[in-house]
């Protein structure tokens, strides 16, 4: 078994040896516009990573407790007997498998699909543009493999998140797919007409992620100062121990055994002879702060940088406006992967957040919360990408809420099958996309012949679309399944992992249950009310009745990813015996639960959810299914006035945000630039004080100094001797006789000497 | 050695002499005609050799006669090479006063 782990570092090799491929080689892989090698490449890295995870998984099953594959040790800092260590360690345990198993997978179905979309993309884009034939086989030349890079890169970054085994590298993927969603939402920034939006988009993400970064580091440096370590099984087996001893004899201990593989997490709370306690004294310097607190603020601070990836209130704002970057990117990086990282997170932090019943339960509020406000937004949206960005925030309420009840394994089972039915729903609307587009070219041709005028239609906007189900067969199918397994319908996959949460839920906090059932009842109807708007009815425009069904390359991952939905389910079911992701997760999550028999599944609450669901959608049929919505008719939820707008304007969090942080901050920057920088810095000090000061230092310099003073010792000098040579030479008469006078006064002179010697 | 006494003291002898050398040196330091500053130096010489002679006398020792041949041999030189030089003087300048060689002037 260990031979197979030692594979490992394959997951992370691949991925990036396709993104060098694709940088280096990327545009000689492209003889011909169309073809499709640098998408090929990455697709097949991402499969070799599948395969990796696969045979991890195999490996897993004979060896459950999981194993520690060390790299490189990436820094080694040491301060009296103060040691940090930071290695690049790859992880390889059930939770970790789990999350590379769903990164890998979906990542590769969407990369297949991402082939057939961008080819399209790149097209639309040179036609937007008005290219010409040469100047758009050098665009796609230039974009397609440099999409594909990116996507390779944001895989690379996701599993080096996952595979960490320490806080710190865990924050190094954390910040690479940051990185990655950046360089993916802005990929379209020089567009005519959105290009300032999409790399504002691209900025927002990043700089609102930044700020839940700040909340990780927080907690990072907290973890380390508490625990000495930021290695996650040290740091949980050192808590552990912190409740039953005193700090100081804790900060030594570690839980790897001598071959580096996992030491069998053990439960704290059975069987231990002492009482535990969370008023341990940690020492901050001076204070003495008690462990519970600490960890209390240590949690808070992960879950602020959960947040931030996650897109929970109040750093979501990001994930609606990252909706510009091309339809697998929204797939990709948030729906099924990078916003997924601050649930694991979460889960990976499990001894900690037992540690701290505080945060456990504002992480729930928070999740329930967003899961409801974010529904009710999705309600009274008309972009399809848009109704489903606010789902998947609303989602992710659910898995941060599940993790916040202490629901790993509902968090983590959703997490999973929302990868699926979003990632599905996220594509299909990608294929409709990009069949309205088709249908758009199809009626502008045959009108006016030319690009240039002819994208005042938004192919996003479902007031656009309508009975697409005739056009788009397969779409309308696989869109349908992916629906109502979102909503929650009994047997697909939502309805399992969705249930489960909800009944923990109803179990330990009521206001979030009751948050999270609304949220569920908003989110079937707005599912039901785009399924009947996009692909029922009539055609509300030229281009919606000339759509084409997508080709193949994207219709396939479509429809692996539709039967993933309906049976994903079987993965954790909650009857005993069947929960089998349970089961998995124990080994790595020390505080998972596992419900016992009878109580696992609760017929009231599946029952009022799914009669709310059913509920939902009959509702939804009722407003948009019965009298399908004409063109240029306003929608029927216009009659409920100010709700409507208060709804379609995201509860004005935008504004809010704009008016709070956004343009305090410009004003201060352009005041600092303009009036401090320029005026008062450049202006005042530079032109007025240090040009006169300089020009004041350099005149004294000049004249008195160095025209008085040296050039008068210079001058005076050559004065001097010019006025004594004068004066000696007159001693030079040219007369012999003064000569003769002075040799005989000199022998007076010696002998008036020699006789006064004489004579003395 | 004694000095044996004569009827002419050595005395008036050294300060006849001494009287003929600030006579010569007088001319060299006056006379413009540069003929008369050689016939000074002779005069100064020549007094430096009634010295001579007189001590010789005085303590009956021959070297101080000896010396004034010495003396001599150089003055008549020293005139051989001083008269030649005036003559080349006199050659460029069409003068002997001294007053009137001051190129070196300055």
């Amino acid at each position: 078994m260990q031979g197979l782990f030692s594979l490992i570092p394959l997951i992370i090799v691949f991925p990036f040896a396709g993104m060098l491929i694709n940088v280096f080689f990327g545009r000689r892989l492209m003889p011909r516009s169309d073809s499709a090698a640098p998408g090929v490449i990455a697709s097949l890295m991402a499969a070799l990573a599948f395969v990796i995870a696969v045979l991890m998984f195999v490996g897993l099953l004979g060896q459950p407790q999981g194993a520690e594959v060390p790299l490189l040790t990436w820094f080694r800092l040491q301060a009296g007997d103060f040691t940090l260590a930071v290695p690049w360690t790859i992880k390889v345990d059930t939770l970790s498998s789990v999350m590379m198993l769903v990164v890998t997978g979906v990542g590769t179905l969407i990369h297949i699909y991402a082939i057939g979309y961008m080819q399209g993309d790149i097209d639309e884009q040179a036609a937007k543009r008005g290219l010409s034939p040469e100047e758009a086989y050098d665009l796609k030349r230039r974009r397609f493999p440099r999409f594909f890079a990116f996507l390779n890169l944001f895989l690379g970054s996701m599993l080096i998140l996952v595979t960490a085994n320490n806080y710190l590298m865990m924050f190094v993927g954390w910040e690479l797919v940051g990185l990655c969603s950046y360089l993916l939402i802005g990929f379209w920034f020089d567009d005519p007409v959105a290009g300032i939006t999409n790399s504002a988009a691209g900025k927002k993400a990043f700089i609102v992620n930044r700020v839940g970064d700040f909340g990780m580091l927080l907690a990072i440096m907290l973890i380390f100062w508490t625990f000495g370590t930021l290695t996650f099984d040290d740091v949980f087996a050192r808590a552990e121990c912190m409740q039953t001893a005193p700090q100081a004899e804790c900060l030594t201990l570690s839980a790897s055994g001598p071959h580096g593989e996992a030491v069998e997490g053990e439960h704290a709370a059975e069987g231990e002879g002492e009482p535990l306690s969370l008023s341990t004294p940690i020492a901050f310097g001076p204070l003495s702060v008690p462990l519970g607190t600490v960890v209390t603020i240590i949690t808070l601070c992960l879950l602020l940088g959960a947040t931030g990836k996650s897109a929970q209130i109040p750093l979501f704002v990001w994930l609606p406006d990252a909706m510009a970057g091309p339809t697998p990117v929204s797939a990709l990086i948030h729906a099924a992967t990078m916003v997924t990282a601050g649930i694991y997170m979460i889960t990976r932090s499990n001894v900690l957040y037992a540690m701290a019943p505080v945060s456990g339960t504002v992480v729930a509020l928070v999740g329930a919360a967003t899961a409801f406000v974010a529904a009710t937004i999705a309600v009274a949206q008309f972009d399809i990408k848009r109704v489903l960005a606010y789902s998947t925030i609303s989602q992710l309420g659910f898995m941060v809420a599940a993790a916040g009840l202490g629901a790993y394994a509902a968090a983590i089972f959703h997490l999973a099958t929302h990868a699926f039915f979003k990632a599905l729903l996220f594509l299909s609307a990608g294929s409709v996309i990009h069949g309205m587009e088709h249908g758009h070219h199809a009626t502008a041709h045959h009108g006016h012949g030319r690009h240039q005028d002819s994208h005042a239609l938004d192919p996003q906007d479902m007031r656009n679309m309508g009975g697409l189900s005739k056009k788009m067969p397969l779409t309308t199918i696989v869109y349908i399944v992916g629906a109502l397994a979102l909503a929650g319908i009994p047997p697909l996959a939502g309805f399992w992992s969705k249930d489960e949460i909800l009944l923990d839920a109803s179990r330990e906090n009521t206001a979030a249950y009751i948050l999270l059932t609304a949220a569920a009842f908003f989110t079937a109807f707005y599912m039901g009310r785009q399924i009947f708007m996009v692909f029922f009815g009539k055609a509300r425009t030229e281009a919606a009745a000339h759509a084409a069904e997508s080709p193949a390359v994207m219709t396939t991952p479509l429809i692996v990813l539709a039967v993933l939905s309906a049976i994903g389910g079987v993965m954790n079911l909650p009857f005993e015996g069947f929960h089998h992701l349970g089961y998995w997760l124990a080994y790595s999550v020390v505080n998972i639960h596992i419900p016992a028999a009878g109580e696992s599944f609760s017929l009231t609450v599946a029952g009022i959810s799914t009669v709310l669901a059913l509920a939902a959608i009959f509702l939804s049929f009722l407003l948009y299914g019965r009298k399908p919505l004409e063109e240029g008719q306003p929608d029927p939820l216009r009659t409920t006035g100010p709700v409507f707008t208060f709804l379609n304007r995201k509860w004005y969090w935008d504004e809010l945000y704009a008016a709070v942080f956004v343009q305090p901050y410009t004003r201060m920057g352009d005041f600092l630039a303009a009036t401090v920088d320029w005026h008062f810095w450049h202006d005042f000090v530079h032109d007025n004080i240090l040009t006169a000061a300089f020009k004041g230092w350099a005149a004294i310099l000049s004249k008195p100094i160095d025209m008085g003073v040296v050039d008068g010792a210079v001058n005076g000098i050559g004065s001097l001797i010019s006025g004594s040579s004068n004066r000696l030479r007159r001693t030079q008469t040219g007369y012999v006789r003064n000569y003769a006078l002075a040799v005989a006064l000199g022998v007076v002179v010696i002998l008036i000497y020699l006789a006064i010697r004489l004579l003395l | 050695m004694n000095e044996t006494a004569f009827l002419v003291p050595t005395s008036y002898y050294v300060i006849l002499s001494a009287v003929l050398f600030a006579l010569g040196m007088v001319g060299v330091l006056v006379r413009r005609n540069a003929i008369l500053v050689f016939m000074s130096v002779e005069l100064m010489l020549n007094s430096a050799n009634l010295a001579f002679v007189a001590f010789a006398r005085a303590f009956q020792d021959l070297g101080g006669q000896v010396f004034v041949f010495f003396v001599m041999t150089v003055a008549a030189a020293e005139v051989a090479v001083g008269l030649a030089l005036i003559v080349a003087i006199f050659r460029t300048k069409r003068s002997i006063d001294i007053d009137e060689l001051r190129e070196m002037e300055g």
